[in-house]
């Protein structure tokens, strides 16, 4: 030991004491820097801090709110709501997943092919989270599942609601249906008003009323811990916890009447086409048909990709709705207000008879313009020229009317626009005009308007086209004899909770203003006649009330001059399409319809009977008279 | 009336100088004793709280107090200068079994600090807390002071050999705070202040140098305290939960077993390194105002009773166990607080688990041992 410096413990004990002294003083300063500290985090922020535990430990639940019924004008059920079993598993209190899930598929509750995805589900969910593992189950495998239920701790059924619509396809394309939120909706709703909500209105009544159905989320606070677990803790947590009750939406009274509308649906079905049915005071839908169309209730409980390619890819198109998107030239429905127009204009003597030789030569020209099926009617008035829809009157009729007063009369009967139904995706059809064809052609000579078009027009062929809505909006006008409503589905509110209904009141626009009572008389006259005498004589047969009608058959096949159509000759999707318009009781009318069969044919033998079944259905009661006035 | 005062006062004076005699002959402290208990008793009942009502936590706890309290009644009654004379086999004993660890230790939270004695599972880093302190002053005891250049670069070694085995396990944490009781000693024993400035400004190097040795997990503590919102899930979540926790007690805190950050589990590490938020949360500042002064209380009697021991030995290990025993509170209240970066520092006597409260007491075991035998060696 190198002994250069002596051990002074008087002097290490001073050094000593002197350390602890510093010592004492840094501890000193330390614990008041701690001090300082907690005064920051406890006094001075305290209230942030607050808030920011309270933000911790609170988690607001949606409430969702009952969608609003949707009912018909008796207050039948279309679209209500009902609660969906789904088979639910938490992760967490299940002893063996797999060995469970094996069981279930045993059970045939979970199909074998699913098992994987359903694995890496729960493997992506938080252990206590319920995670659905089977969606829709019938009511037998709920049965089934509860006779077993003990041998499976950690698995539960639990209800959803879901949109039922009691009668399936029944009106689908008036309805529309709910689905899944997508993307796009997202854009357009408030996402916050719709926490909660899995389902959306997506066509039809469904989409348009969205709003008034959907009702108003309420919410509810959540004591949660670390990780997002819900915790039923009380004392000095809970007094804050807000509560907020959902609204329900509310529920729409629709002006259709079921029972036609079923009666509709059956006597169209098994073809393509549409009838619309409306109340002409009121421009109330009684009945509205698209055939064929699909079960709402699929997008409802999440449609599968099969299904839905199925749908799509059909040949029929079912998911079209042809009453309000499909448009169709009117064929001879057109007469009556073509006639109407040369009334109106003076240039046509009722009483004056014209000869019918089967064909038309339009002066100045070559072209032959041929009756249907190349009849010849022989001396006809414009009585008998529209109860048998004689072509070769209408041809030089509108010859003589011309294209200009032709459009710009025929205009106000809603054709070529809107009829401004409360549903969405109606396509306006085409009212041809000069002015239109510059519009609609790009190349200088497609664009000049050909007197031989004019003729065309005159018997609802060639460029001018309807929608079957269209159509029964039109027949209702002359209905009322110029009155024009505004078609519509929902007639009124039901209030979810008293159940009070607030009916709304029909929108009119307005009158065809400039037409000569007796000039309505004769037209009406006339398509009193095609029912009782005319090309529909065999279903006016009988009838216990007089109602007037129009045919029409649009062509969809173009049959060259010299040839013959031959309906039995020619495909099936190439045959005409039948139309039939009519209104009853025909004095004070009570229902105008437009009834649409695709290649039906010509329009007595197809859409005719249809119309007769509609009409009856609507005015007759159970012992086949008719109903009164309510 | 003066006769029965008298007569009350010498009673109470008697009765007091038997508990007086009580403790001399335990060779306990008396203050020391009563302050360690009352931190215990209140950690106990914290820990009740912020363990999520467990009461078997609670009894554990108390079984690993009575164990310290056992190892703090024996290493008392030890004579100063056996602990002395064994401290170098102590130290040497204590550097093997880190070794071994190393070498085949059991991993526990992805570090092997354990090392599995059948009973239970005894960290060797824990008794290097007290064997590198003790090293330190037998090393300076019959060197003259202040410690000559020599003297600090051997001590430098007998620190830097276990703290480097601890920090290797990985765990910085303890390696610190060995380093700290190592380095407090030499401290105490008089380092000149600009020696110690050059040092720090070595460490500083020494730091910079170490960041490239870091674990990922070990450079993000440290980026995160520096700011602790950049990763608000990750590593930065304790920080701002338990500044959250603290600062949501106000005053006068939420209530026993109401503190929703701790309850509810927001609150990491809620019953080991971040107990001082439970209490921050539930008690207030009050709560926390009160435990600090009662650590401070404890400290400063240690320090007096280190100024009070008679030979250099006594004196550096006293001092360095007592400034040790703050330095550990600091630690841990500063980085719960946000003030400091998070390093696996409990809160003593209070945190749970671990062997970290024996080591604690057996330390104030080891100072109360100095300290009742000071006259015999001044003599």
């Amino acid at each position: 030991m190198p002994a250069v410096r002596i051990k002074d413990h008087w002097r290490e004990q001073r050094l000593f004491d002197q350390r602890a002294l510093v010592s004492v003083i840094l501890i000193g300063l330390a614990t008041l820097g701690l001090v300082a500290r907690l005064y920051r985090l406890q006094v001075t922020h305290h209230d942030y801090y607050s808030e920011l535990s309270q933000g911790n430990r609170v988690r607001t639940e949606p409430i969702p709110a009952a969608r609003g019924l949707i009912l018909d004008r008796s207050g039948e059920v279309i679209a209500g709501s009902q609660p969906a079993y789904q088979l639910e598993l938490v992760p967490e209190e299940v002893p063996d997943v797999e060995k469970t899930l094996a069981s279930l598929v045993q059970l045939d509750l979970v199909r074998a092919e699913d098992v994987g995805e359903i694995v890496r589900t729960i493997e992506s969910s938080r252990t206590f989270d319920s995670v659905p593992i089977r969606l829709r189950m019938s009511d037998e495998d709920v049965a089934r599942f509860a006779v077993r239920r003990f041998e499976f701790p950690g698995l539960d059924i639990k209800t959803r609601q879901t949109r039922w619509y009691p009668n399936g396809p029944l009106a689908v394309h008036a309805l529309g249906y709910v689905g899944a939120i997508s993307e796009a909706d997202l854009k357009h709703i408030d996402r916050a008003a719709y926490a909660g909500t899995s389902l959306i209105g997506k066509l039809g009544v469904e989409s348009t009323y969205e709003q008034r159905l959907h009702g108003i989320n309420g919410f509810r606070e959540v004591l949660v811990n670390a990780q997002g677990r819900s915790v039923e803790r009380q004392g000095a947590f809970v007094p804050n916890l807000r509560t907020k009750a959902p609204i329900a939406g509310e529920d729409l009274v629709l002006s259709i009447d079921l029972k036609v509308q079923r009666v509709a649906e059956a006597a169209l079905a098994g073809h393509r086409g549409a009838v619309v049915a409306l109340d002409p005071n009121t421009g109330d839908v009684i009945a509205l048909v698209s055939l064929p169309g699909f079960d709402p209730t699929l997008f409802g409980r999440g449609i599968t990709p099969t299904e839905y390619n199925a749908l799509q890819g059909d040949i029929d198109h079912p998911l079209f709705n042809r009453a309000l998107r499909g448009t169709y030239p009117p064929g001879s429905t057109v007469k009556p207000v073509i006639a109407l127009a040369g009334l109106t204009y003076h240039v046509v003597d009722p009483e004056a008879h014209k000869y019918c030789n089967g064909s038309f030569h339009l002066p100045g020209s070559s072209r032959i313009f041929h009756e249907y099926h190349n009849e010849k009617h022989g001396w006809v008035d414009l009585d008998d020229a529209i109860a048998r829809s004689c072509d070769v009157y209408f041809y030089g009729l509108a010859d003589v009317l011309g294209v200009d007063r032709i459009a710009s009369f025929m205009a106000p009967f809603g054709f070529g626009k809107l009829t401004g139904i409360d549903i969405g995706g109606e396509k306006t059809g085409i009212l041809p005009s000069r002015a239109w064809k510059v519009k609609a052609f790009a190349k200088p000579a497609d664009q000049a308007w050909f007197p031989g078009e004019t003729v065309n027009f005159g018997i609802g062929q060639g460029y001018l086209t309807v929608t079957p809505l269209q159509l029964a909006h039109y027949a209702s006008i002359i209905a009322t004899r110029g009155q024009i409503w505004q078609p519509r589905l929902v007639a009124g509110y039901r209030d979810a909770h008293t159940g009070q209904v607030r009916r709304l009141a029909p929108v009119s626009e307005g009158e065809i203003t400039g037409v000569a009572p007796e000039d309505w008389q004769r037209v009406v006259h006339g398509m009193i006649g095609v029912t009782q005498r005319g090309t529909a004589a065999a279903i006016g047969l009988h009838a216990p009330y007089i109602f007037a009608g129009k045919t029409g058959t649009a062509q969809v096949f173009s049959v060259a001059q010299n040839e013959k159509y031959v309906a039995s000759q020619v495909a099936e999707r190439l045959r005409d399409h039948s139309w039939f318009i009519a209104f009853a009781p025909a004095d004070q009318p009570r229902i105008a319809l437009a009834v649409l069969q695709e290649n039906g044919g010509a329009g007595a033998s197809a859409a005719a009977p249809i119309a007769r079944k509609v009409l009856d259905a609507y005015l007759l009661d159970a012992d086949g008279k008719v109903k009164p006035r309510s | 009336m003066i006769y029965e005062e008298v007569g009350s006062g010498s009673r109470t004076r008697r009765t007091l100088s038997g508990a007086a005699r009580v403790l001399l002959e335990l060779r306990i402290d008396g203050p020391l004793v009563i302050g360690l208990s009352l931190i215990a008793a209140y950690g106990l009942v914290v820990l009740y709280s912020a363990s999520g009502q467990s009461m078997p936590t609670v009894l554990r706890t108390g079984a690993r107090l009575m164990l310290g309290a056992l190892a703090m009644l024996l290493l008392a009654r030890v004579n100063p200068n056996f602990l002395r004379r064994s401290t170098p086999w102590l130290y040497a004993a204590g550097c093997l079994l880190l070794v071994v660890v190393a070498a085949i230790g059991h991993t526990g939270m992805g570090a092997q600090r354990w090392l599995d004695l059948w009973v239970f599972r005894f960290q060797p880093s824990e008794l290097m807390k007290l064997a590198v302190p003790m090293m330190c002053a037998w090393y300076l005891h019959e060197r003259p002071l202040p410690p000559s250049w020599t003297a600090l670069a051997v001590m430098s070694g007998l620190i830097l050999v276990p703290v480097g085995l601890v920090a290797v396990q990985p765990d910085l944490g303890t390696a610190a705070l060995i380093a700290i009781a190592g380095a407090l000693v030499i401290v105490l024993a008089g380092l000149r202040v600009r020696v110690m400035l050059a040092l720090l400004a070595l460490a500083a190097v020494a730091a910079w140098f170490g960041w490239s040795f870091m674990h990922d997990y070990q450079r993000k503590r440290v980026l995160t305290f520096l700011n602790p919102q950049t990763d608000p899930l990750g590593a930065g979540y304790h920080i701002i939960q338990s500044q959250i926790a603290i600062g949501s007690g106000g005053v006068f805190g939420k209530g026993w077993m109401n503190g929703s950050q701790a309850q509810l589990e927001f609150l990491p590490e809620r019953s080991t390194d971040f107990i001082f938020a439970v209490i921050g949360e539930e008690f207030g500042m009050v709560g926390l105002l009160l435990l600090l002064l009662l650590y401070v209380l404890v400290v400063a009697r240690a320090i007096y009773v280190a100024t009070q021991t008679q030979d250099t030995f006594s004196r550096l290990l006293a001092g360095s166990l007592a400034l040790t025993f703050f330095v550990y509170v600091f630690i841990n209240a500063g980085m719960v607080t946000g003030l400091l970066p998070v390093v696996g520092v409990p809160l003593p006597l209070v945190s749970y688990g671990g062997s970290s409260v024996v080591t604690l007491l057996a330390g104030f075991g080891i100072l109360m041992a100095l300290y009742s035998r000071r006259k015999l060696i001044g003599s």
